[in-house]
């Protein structure tokens, strides 16, 4: 495909910060001693010194039983249950003339209820068996001598091992990234799967491997790789590659994670460092739990007690039984005679009368044993299994897109449904759709765009207005092009010449159609283009750009070109920018630029970024639109939009130069903080800027989800967002869910300020952990100064915080003050939490509060929060099967959740537990 | 505006590019199947609790309960019953000291009793013996016999479970073997009214079914009765066990340890004043578990014996409904006004909510 042609392309200039060399900084003098004591020999696991190491294999088993395992493991499960163990004891007894009855009658029911568990259990594993299957046949090509590749299977993969991952195929095992079919050795790298966020994220190889781009080129390739001990940490890496005789530092930037897939390269070369277990995003995974209801450990209470019962009056019995068979016989003199005191067995001996009490204590076990009701857990297993036929079957739940119904795949925890106090809910492709789409824009201090949000929908609902009914209409004929919801007959269709500023409104979408990174891909058969981008809000704005008539179609390295429509002409004209600069975005930045040159020979700065670093930098006749563009921004933003901030700025010849010059001197400088010199330097031509106005993207949510989370609220039950995205998106999100509204009081936690930027880079890693932590602590404890002083009026409070800062606050001394902070709040939003910490999360809400708590998500990120939650339910929308395999229940879409709770959760409880009550009812009256 | 879908939907993200495909006819769908069961829709009715209900339910319940009682109770009251305690009174007052060994002498154990009969009974009156603190429910006495052995005569060795009353001592099987039978009761009675016997009829005492089927017509008595130590009643042993009618009475153990058993059916009237002469043969020892005899007399009504529980327990019960209704209907009087409309609201949405399950 096009791919050759990109194979050139100088991504030095797209990357600008994070691409280039790196430095041996602190942490690699670690290497070798305790915790990093990895040695890999690259390309040469059968020698002699990798044999010795022995590490282990790539083949991975999630089930939770083997064939070995299967009995003694699902047995003792089955033993944990207290009754079970009696009847066990009862069964064993029952073969002993101790027996009030036969033995079958004894052995029957017990073998019938295990059987029955255990043969669920079997089947549930055997899912779980057949997608390990899968998984472990997975190909990939694995460099077998001779500079030749071959097919090989994932669970034959060894540590060492160089292997040639293609485009779109998942990464067999955590590689560290050798070449790639680009020239500088980068490839993009999609990590869905890890942590939730769905930005491409760019990896580089060491220049030093980075000229391999042939199958033959690993002919006499050998390396030892030196790196830390498996750990479940996904951000951080640390390691050295020794290559003839010399040593490179190997960084995170260089390692490409198991299940992260392989994005907009072709193929890229890479060494085996982790494989199987040891992987990080196993080490991240925690082993399938058993899970049981409430009711169940209520019910399990309950069989205590009835035990407690049973032994009293057995031994109450027994003395008694005791008493009167010792006076059978005093003397030689019989009192009962016709029991034949004088010739008896040890049963009813009167001369040992407490050996007999003894056996008849035994025997009132058993024969009270309908105290203890066994027929109730196989009643209640039958009831729960046709309660999931009814959640299964419920055409509520079904979604008819991708044909998908409910799935209850544990039926043990249907009752629990409906004790849910907190859902902790995973945001991209669980709230969100994980698309973005082009929806309103203001340009010269006009707002443009008529299409309607969810959000302002579900405002309009909730105020009763009948906004409704005609928006939904009009939405069903369009929504034709993904990305792009965008309909205003005054700038569509090159209609915008006719606008009073067409000057800015040209210069507006010349700006979306050129400042990104995005690559564009050309349809060989029809000629239609297709972008991909880093981010789903970039293609959007590209999209956009393409849909109002300026189409992007071809980068190469020093140029993006463009199919203008040509107002005067009212023709395709074709332009081409020669592209000198991009100053790419980073979340300390917010903002990215480009400099261009246009056909003309104008210099051109066109940036985009968030308002609230643009707006500073705009120059004193640039803020002709600022009011009206800031009062767009804000209905936007209330509308639960994500903006951004397009301006521009004319650079004069000689200010450009002095600029190249500082910035390509920043950019090839070894130091450390070379980044920062960048983008210090970038700081300085980012200034002056003219307004040209604002893009408004929507990150569509889901059908149905704000009511959804408005009728959950009204239920009670609160809603925790945990996700992997920047707090920014996370934010917006908040408020396009109604989890957070205007005129509630945000208590943030960050531990992304400049100062704690700076207090990372100082050289005493704990000293900095322990002012971070400190740093924490104090917004903590000032949150909850808010929560504990505020009034009514104020409005209700927020509480976002997030990755870094949660690492700190789930420490076991802050961890109580954290609960106590985000339970007085009335949302909480954690963003750029990884997989374990939204896994900690939940335990702690589980665990402190002792609440029923409910995780949500799609993704493999959400694997551990779905394990560790009362309840783990899986959308099984589009991204892989990982979450709906560890969840207790699979549904289509978050809306569905609605009726999962209130309707089946409440049914399920209320009928399980009325059974549970007419069964003890029953027991109750058998004993009178 | 000439891009189509395929080109743009792979823009944005190729990774939901699949997703939504035109809704197009699938051949196997997972769409669930629409059935009035599975989306939980079937019709159902629940009652809903209001005052009036509820009111209305006590007092139509007091209403069925208290003739109900009072009608049982009356039929109890029409039963005559006389009881006659005669264990210590029929031993001779010097032996009233150690009764046990009296008992078990071969001492003449013949006794009279006379019972005045204090109001007019109806035939058939049944005879009834009383045993208390006897426990025929005792583990070890209630499985001691064996069922296969009393029910055919190719059985007649089966005596398992029926230590120590198996085997005679030279290893004869016993029939019928076991404790049960062992104890027969062995008191006897024959009753006269003014110097004329009167007869009892002892057929038809014991449940047809266990004539019929429990115990064998071929089956006949043999070894019985014939250890050291003597239990209780000999049998005849020309007579099939189908026909021992009081074995049959006796083998069917009693529940607890005060039990009547009946003996048999005087099938005259008995006028009010008659005295009846009993003679009684006062063999069966409940001296050593100092336990009580008892001859009961008694008429039965269509309930049964006399029992006075039921009707007390209905006339209770009627009598709480009644109570409850009435203290109800005070405070709904009292209250109304203040919890209509509450009430209301509540019912209404009930209602509406199991009409429209959503």
């Amino acid at each position: 495909m096009a791919g050759n042609r990109r194979k050139k392309h100088h991504f030095s200039r797209i990357h600008a910060f994070s691409c280039g060399k790196t430095s041996f900084k602190g942490d690699h003098s670690l290497i070798g001693g305790p915790g990093f004591s990895r040695v890999v020999h690259c390309n040469d696991p059968e020698s002699f010194e990798a044999s010795v190491l022995n590490y282990s294999g790539n083949y991975v088993r999630t089930t939770k039983y083997t064939l070995a395992t299967f009995f003694p493991k699902a047995l003792f499960e089955q033993f944990r249950r207290v009754a079970n163990v009696y009847f066990l004891i009862c069964a064993i007894l029952s073969f002993t003339p101790l027996s009030p009855y036969s033995a079958v009658s004894n052995v029957l029911p017990l073998v019938v209820v295990i059987g029955a568990t255990m043969g669920k259990e079997v089947l549930e594993d055997w899912r779980r068996k057949k997608q390990d299957i899968e998984v472990n046949n997975r190909k990939v090509k694995v460099h077998c001598g001779e500079g030749a590749f071959d097919y090989t299977k994932w669970r034959d993969l060894k540590v060492g091992d160089v292997v040639k991952v293609e485009k779109d195929e998942f990464f067999p095992a955590d590689l560290i990234l050798l070449s790639s079919s680009y020239e500088e050795a980068i490839c993009y790298v999609e990590t869905t799967n890890l942590d939730g966020e769905t930005n491409l994220k760019l990896k580089q190889a060491l220049d030093a491997t980075s000229n391999m781009h042939e199958d033959s080129n690993f002919q006499n390739f050998k390396a030892i790789i030196r790196c830390e001990d498996p750990n479940a940490n996904l951000y951080t890496f640390v390691g050295s590659l020794e290559l003839e005789e010399q040593q490179y530092p190997l960084t995170p930037q260089q390692l490409l994670l198991r299940d992260s897939k392989l994005r907009n390269t072709d193929c890229i070369y890479g060494a085996v460092i982790f494989t199987g277990r040891d992987t990080k995003v196993f080490q991240n995974s925690t082993g399938p739990p058993s899970k049981r209801s409430k009711v169940e450990r209520r019910m399990d209470k309950i069989i205590y007690f009835l035990f407690g019962i049973l032994v009293l009056m057995s031994f109450i019995g027994s003395i008694f039984f005791g008493i009167a068979t010792r006076e059978d016989l005093q003397d030689g003199k019989m009192k009962r005679w016709y029991l034949r005191p004088d010739d008896t067995t040890a049963y009813y001996d009167p001369k040992r009368a407490a050996v007999a009490a003894v056996l008849h204590f035994l025997t009132a076990l058993m024969l009270y044993g309908y105290l203890i009701p066994i027929s109730l857990y196989v009643s209640i297993e039958i009831v729960k299994i046709l309660q999931s036929i009814f959640i299964n079957q419920d055409l509520h739940m079904y979604y008819e897109e991708t044909d998908k119904p409910a799935r209850a795949r544990t039926s043990n925890l249907n009752e629990e449904l409906g004790q849910v106090d907190t859902i902790l809910s995973d945001k991209t492709g669980t709230l969100t759709c994980n698309s973005m789409e082009f929806i309103k824009c203001s340009i010269a201090g006009t707002s443009y765009g008529r299409g309607v949000t969810e959000v302002e929908r579900a405002m309009a609902r909730r105020k009763g207005s009948p906004l409704e009914e005609e928006v939904t209409e009009e939405q069903e004929d369009k929504a034709s092009i993904k990305g792009f919801n965008f309909e205003d007959e005054r700038i569509m269709n090159g209609s915008w010449d006719n606008e009073p500023h067409a000057d800015v409104i040209q210069k507006f979408l010349r700006l979306l159609a050129t400042c990104h990174t995005a690559l564009p891909e050309v349809d060989e058969e029809n000629g239609k283009i297709s972008y991909e981008a880093e981010s789903p809000d970039e293609a959007a704005f590209v999209i956009a750009a393409r849909e109002l008539g300026f189409e992007f179609y071809e980068r190469t390295q020093t140029s993006i070109s463009v199919h203008e429509l040509d107002p005067v002409t009212g023709t395709k004209v074709e332009r081409s920018y020669s592209l000198l600069n991009v100053l790419e975005f980073s979340s300390s930045r917010k903002r990215m630029s480009v400099i261009v040159r246009s056909e003309e020979g104008t210099l051109l700065l066109l940036s985009k970024g968030a308002d609230s670093v643009m707006f500073e930098r705009l120059a004193e006749n640039g803020r002709e639109f600022e009011e009206q563009t800031k009062e767009h921004i804000n209905e936007y933003a209330d509308a639960g939009l994500r903006t951004l901030i397009l301006a521009y700025r004319e650079l004069d010849e000689k200010e450009y130069i002095q600029f190249n010059e500082e910035f390509t001197e920043a950019k090839n400088s070894v130091s450390a903080d070379r980044e920062e010199l960048a983008e210090e330097i970038a700081e300085k031509i980012e200034k002056n800027l003219i307004l040209l106005g604002a893009t408004a993207v929507e990150d569509k949510l889901q059908n149905g989800v704000p009511e959804c989370i408005d009728k959950l609220a009204q239920a009670g039950i609160k809603l925790w967002v945990l996700t992997g995205d920047k707090m920014e998106t996370a934010i917006n999100i908040g408020f396009a869910c109604s989890l957070l509204r205007q005129g509630m009081r945000q208590v943030i936690i960050s531990s992304e300020t400049p100062e704690s930027k700076t207090l990372e880079k100082s050289e005493d890693k704990s000293a900095a952990a322990a002012a971070l932590k400190a740093s924490v602590l104090h917004q903590l404890i000032r949150g909850k100064e808010l929560l504990d002083s505020s009034n009514e009026s104020l409005g209700p409070l927020a509480l976002i915080i997030d990755g870094k800062s949660l690492t700190y606050a789930l420490e076991d001394d802050v961890k109580d003050l954290f609960l106590e902070l985000a339970i007085g709040c009335a949302s909480v939003i954690c963003c750029r939490s990884s997989p374990k910490q939204k896994a900690l999360v939940t335990r702690l809400v589980k665990t402190k509060t002792s609440s029923t708590t409910l995780a949500i998500g799609d993704g493999a990120n959400d694997v551990g929060m779905l394990q560790e939650a009362d309840i783990g339910v899986g959308i099984s929308g589009v991204e892989g099967m990982q979450a709906v395999m560890s969840s207790d229940i699979a549904i289509a879409q978050f809306r569905f959740l609605e009726r999962l709770l209130l309707v089946h959760g409440h049914w399920c409880y209320r009928r399980i537990s009325s059974m549970v009550c007419f069964t003890l009812k029953m027991l109750i009256d058998k004993l009178g | 505006m000439m891009n189509s879908n395929a080109a743009s939907s792979s823009t944005a993200n190729p990774d939901a590019a699949g997703s939504p495909d035109p809704p197009a006819p699938r051949r196997s769908s997972k769409r669930p199947k629409y059935s009035k069961f599975t989306q939980q829709e079937l019709p159902a009715c629940k009652p809903i609790l209001t005052p009036k209900w509820v009111i209305l339910t006590f007092l139509v319940v007091g209403i069925a309960f208290v003739p109900i009682g009072i009608t049982s109770l009356l039929a109890s009251r029409d039963v005559v019953e006389i009881v006659d305690r005669y264990e210590t009174d029929c031993i001779p007052v010097a032996n009233r000291t150690d009764k046990v060994a009296f008992i078990q002498s071969n001492a003449s154990k013949t006794c009279t009793r006379q019972i005045t009969v204090t109001k007019h009974m109806k035939r058939p009156v049944y005879v009834y013996y009383q045993l208390d603190n006897f426990y025929q429910n005792h583990r070890r006495y209630v499985k001691s016999r064996n069922d296969e052995q009393l029910k055919k005569r190719s059985k007649t060795s089966e005596t398992s479970q029926c230590e120590p009353e198996d085997t005679t001592p030279d290893g004869k099987p016993i029939v019928p073997c076991g404790l049960i039978a062992w104890s027969l009761f062995n008191d006897t009675y024959t009753f006269s009214r003014n110097k004329r016997q009167l007869t009892v009829n002892k057929n038809g005492i014991a449940w047809k079914s266990d004539r019929d089927h429990k115990f064998g017509k071929e089956v006949f008595p043999s070894n019985f009765q014939n250890g050291t130590l003597i239990g209780g009643a000999h049998l005849d042993e020309s007579i099939p066990l189908s026909k021992q009618e009081d074995l049959i009475v006796w083998m069917r153990t009693a529940a607890l340890p005060t039990f009547r058993k009946l003996y048999g059916k005087i099938e005259v009237d008995l006028e009010e004043n008659d005295i009846i002469d009993v003679i009684l043969e006062n063999n069966y020892n409940t001296y050593s578990f100092s336990g009580k005899k008892k001859l009961v007399l008694s008429t039965t009504s269509w309930l049964g014996g006399k029992n006075d529980f039921l009707g007390i327990a209905y006339l209770t019960v009627g009598g709480l409904c009644f109570f409850l209704a009435l203290s109800f209907t005070i405070v709904y009087l009292a209250t109304w006004r203040s919890f209509l409309p509450v009430m209301e609201q509540k019912s209404r949405r009930a209602l509406s909510k199991f009409l429209e399950p959503e």
